[in-house]
């Protein structure tokens, strides 16, 4: 038994502790919002945070997260108010067939966790891993520029 | 717009008989109101629009319910989209199945869908007016409410009930195009708050008790077969369930997708096929087919006789290209006592329905199709073999248990059914005076119709009109025209992929009439002006583009600029690129894109899909390659078969053209003249022409 906490939820599964976390989170869970695009770290549906951090869910063994904080897209926001990653994503449209945009929501909320206010040379850098084949790159970074103008506002 | 409706309700007898809803209680929403197939309203006012058409990123599940929200003047809130289940009644207008592909969807449903929303509009008018006793034209509808003339209201859920009893109008009308409020005006995509929320249910998502996780090791030769087998290993890894030899593979079957990988990887095969299959000897055999004439595809004036003052011949080149959607392929598929239940994301469900019960013996309808959110199709998931539903059947028919097939990526990019690869030679003739008096196109490939039941539609006289489309169809005033093609036939199956031939045949006539302007000693702009003056909507996106970009203003000098123009699926898109090469590596900074496609429903969605056909393009251009090697496919993954990532994006603008003509495609127009704009400004900014894609730095050294 391996034990997780993963969305502020805790859980013990029972499972080989190589198995990527991905696989754990979407069949043992059935958190299906994470997704599977290529199993090797090159593309980034996958992204989770690991205490915050955003992480490559199918190349992180699921032993190397027991007792640390999982949370997935579906952890992301508190339940009655969405992200403002999420909410700028909506104003922006930008989603087309949506598969990656989970990893890329959560690879940008994780950018702005620590970084307020990214140029776009940053948002190159921090969004390289996550590829989208439908092409919404301009979207996106354009949304989380409004995320972050959110955010300040909030604060 | 006036359509007779004297048979309003094609399918609603069978529309009751239809199970509805993709999610468990979608078809229990309890809604009197049942104008047509594709309209419910309930009695809390909920409009259920069912939508026969898949939703892959194309914004579908959008742009037809404004269609019908235009005529029915439903409150946009109230809109719940289910997808529609396989049923004849949902075929595509045009074709005899259900399908989602050729940038069809909006054109072909504008018509059925404006007059199912006026239908249902009408009825519920008439409901109220009987209601309140008064003539129904003194009344209207607006955002879920029927009002009188002296402002008397029921809404759309109050009326459902007794707009069921109302007889079907004989007539109605639609708005015209000045009166609409919804269509041509931006719009959020409904499922965005799916989507952003992880909510969104994919194909790859489902799961039901008891189902099983397989995953497929199939012969790494087309065509292969199996020799030997040594599954003891795999057998023994945790979780393992069952090792099955299957009519397309070794099923590795297990209790979750991890155990089912691991496994697959102890599994000792030997395999048997034709290794002599290799890239380098179709080029060669491609390259030897060019030099002669192939089948004549059309053929103006003499081309080859004519006299000419200066000659211009290249050789172009394309690769097989993968589809890649960002959701590996799979399928769910479920048995039941006389039936099946089939849980898949699919761009032809008909096609996906008759491979299932044919696989289970079942008759065709008792092969349920629940489509769900595709994670892309880009013509992937319209196989004409249906092979990924079929080896799902497959299997659970071999289990006896519920069973969802999922293929990794690395199953994906060696899986087949590529964009063929192409080689092109091209002869150009101008007079002494620089007129282009004569071209000549010979097209080597495969043909991605011969062997499918549209072959007997759309190959004529050994000429597959997809595969010379964009070719045969050159758009400028040249006299003496030859366009001619070599079907060749090897194992590799191949697919449309996003735009079909024109994802070839955009970059090669674009290119190749780049090179003339040059040797003409003509600006490329210019000159296509000269060329297009009959071809009003070409030279529209033209100059639109042209002028958005600034062509002929300066740029800085590491910068060059180049122009591309394609008509395809009823659209016309022009774009220009701006780039810049460094050290061999071609970095495009700006795209500007014109397109007209007619009078249109969501020009955000249109700007959408013109930014993600430029990053398909860019993809192919600048990476994109599936080569073979002893008979195998050489690249495997996002790290050998790299798609554009986010440091790599222009800034793409959009512009569309107002219009009142009728509606084109916009899912695939992007596409076609993304890589000739850039290999355009390349030579532009260099003098090196690129005629050999993906760009390749050796290539600009």
């Amino acid at each position: 038994m391996i034990p997780l906490n993963v969305n502020k939820k805790k859980y013990d599964v029972d499972v080989e502790p190589d198995t990527p976390l991905l696989w754990v989170i979407r069949d043992e869970l059935h958190l299906t919002g994470t997704k599977y695009g290529c199993g090797i770290g090159q593309c980034g549906a996958c992204t989770v945070h690991i205490d915050g951090e955003p992480v490559k869910s199918c190349i992180r063994p699921v032993s190397a997260v027991a007792g640390k904080q999982v949370t997935t897209i579906e952890g992301l926001s508190d339940g009655k108010t969405l992200h403002p990653v999420q909410e700028a994503w909506i104003a922006e449209n930008v989603p087309q067939c949506g598969y990656c945009q989970p990893g890329q929501i959560m690879a940008a909320a994780g950018l702005l966790r620590t970084n307020k206010k990214p140029t776009d040379a940053d948002i190159d850098k921090a969004m390289n891993g996550n590829l989208c084949r439908c092409g919404t790159y301009q979207r996106i970074k354009k949304a989380i520029h409004t995320a972050s103008a959110m955010m300040e506002g909030n604060r | 717009m006036i359509f007779a409706t004297l048979d309003p309700f094609p399918g609603r007898g069978l529309f009751l008989g239809v199970s509805m809803g993709t999610e468990p209680g979608g078809g229990g929403n309890p809604a009197p109101f049942r104008p047509s197939a594709w309209i419910r309203i309930a009695t809390d006012g909920t409009v259920t629009l069912t939508i026969p058409k898949s939703e892959m990123g194309q914004g579908v599940y959008t742009a037809l319910p404004m269609l019908i929200a235009e005529e029915l003047e439903c409150d946009w809130e109230s809109i719940v989209v289910e997808p529609a289940p396989a049923d004849p009644t949902y075929n595509h207008a045009r074709w005899q199945m259900m399908n989602t592909g050729g940038s069809s969807s909006t054109w072909s449903e504008w018509d059925r869908l404006s007059r199912a929303g006026a239908v249902a509009r009408e009825m519920l008018i008439e409901a109220a007016a009987g209601m309140w006793k008064v003539d129904p034209k003194t009344c209207r509808a607006e955002n879920g409410k029927v009002i009188s003339s002296d402002n008397r209201v029921l809404t759309f859920g109050e009326l459902a009930e007794r707009a069921a009893k109302v007889d079907i109008p004989r007539t109605v009308q639609t708005k015209a195009f000045s009166e609409r409020k919804v269509l041509g005006k931006p719009r959020l995509c409904l499922d965005n708050p799916a989507k952003v929320t992880g909510a969104a249910k994919y194909g790859i998502d489902y799961n039901e008790p008891g189902m099983v996780t397989c995953v497929i090791a199939r012969s790494p030769y087309f065509g292969g077969k199996l020799k030997r087998l040594d599954a003891d290993k795999a057998k023994a890894v945790p979780g393992v369930k069952d090792i099955l030899v299957v009519p397309s593979g070794i099923a590795v079957i297990a209790q979750g997708y991890a155990k089912a990988e691991k496994a697959r990887k102890f599994l000792k095969i030997e395999w048997e096929g034709d290794t002599s299959l290799s890239t380098d000897i179709l080029r060669e055999e491609y390259r030897q087919l060019a030099q002669t004439p192939g089948a004549i595809a059309r053929l103006e004036g003499n081309p080859e006789k004519i006299p000419v003052a200066k000659k211009i011949t290249a050789e172009y080149e394309v690769p097989y290209l993968a589809h890649s959607p960002m959701e590996p392929l799979n399928a769910a598929v479920s048995q039941k006592e006389g039936s099946c239940d089939v849980w898949v994301g699919t761009q032809s469900q008909t096609r996906e329905q008759l491979a299932v019960s044919r696989v289970l013996g079942l008759p065709q309808d008792k092969a349920r199709i629940h489509t769900l959110f595709l994670g892309g199709g880009f013509g992937r998931r319209a196989n004409p073999a249906s092979d990924y539903v079929t080896m799902a059947a497959e299997v659970a028919k071999a289990v006896h248990r519920p069973t969802k097939v999922i293929w990794s990526r690395e199953d994906d990019t060696k899986g087949g059914y590529y964009r063929p690869m192409w080689y092109d030679r091209l002869t150009a003739g101008l007079d002494a005076d620089n007129n282009l008096i004569s071209w000549q196109h010979t097209l080597v490939g495969q043909s991605i119709i011969a062997g499918t039941p549209m072959a007997a539609v759309l190959i004529q006289d050994g000429i597959d009109e997809t595969s010379v489309e964009g070719a045969k169809e050159l758009p400028y005033a040249v006299p003496n025209i030859r366009v001619d093609l070599h079907t060749t036939k090897n194992t590799v199956p191949v697919q449309w992929w996003r735009s079909v031939g024109h994802s070839h045949t955009g970059f090669v006539v674009e290119s190749f009439f780049d090179e003339v302007a040059f040797a003409a000693g003509k600006d490329p702009l210019a000159f296509r002006q000269e060329l297009l003056r009959d071809m009003p909507r070409h030279l529209g996106v033209v100059n639109l583009a042209a002028e958005k970009a600034g062509w002929g203003t300066p740029l800085p000098p590491d910068r060059g600029r180049g122009l591309a123009v394609v008509e395809s699926f009823g659209s016309f898109v022009a774009q220009v690129a701006e780039v810049s090469v460094e050290k061999g590596n071609v970095h495009v900074h700006r795209v500007v894109c014109a397109i007209d496609c007619g009078q249109y429903v969501n020009p955000d969605t249109i700007a959408a899909q013109m930014e993600g056909g430029i990053v398909m393009g860019l993809s192919a251009a600048l990476h994109g390659e599936i080569t073979l090697k002893d008979g195998r496919v050489e690249q495997s993954n996002f790290n050998n078969y790299p798609l554009l990532r986010m440091s790599e994006m222009p800034e793409v603008e959009v512009h569309v053209v107002q219009t009142t003509k009728s509606p084109g495609g916009v899912g695939e127009p992007g596409v076609p003249p993304v890589a000739a704009a850039v290999c355009n400004a390349i030579f532009a900014l260099t003098g090196k022409r690129i005629r050999r894609l993906p760009v390749r730095p050796e290539m600009l050294a």
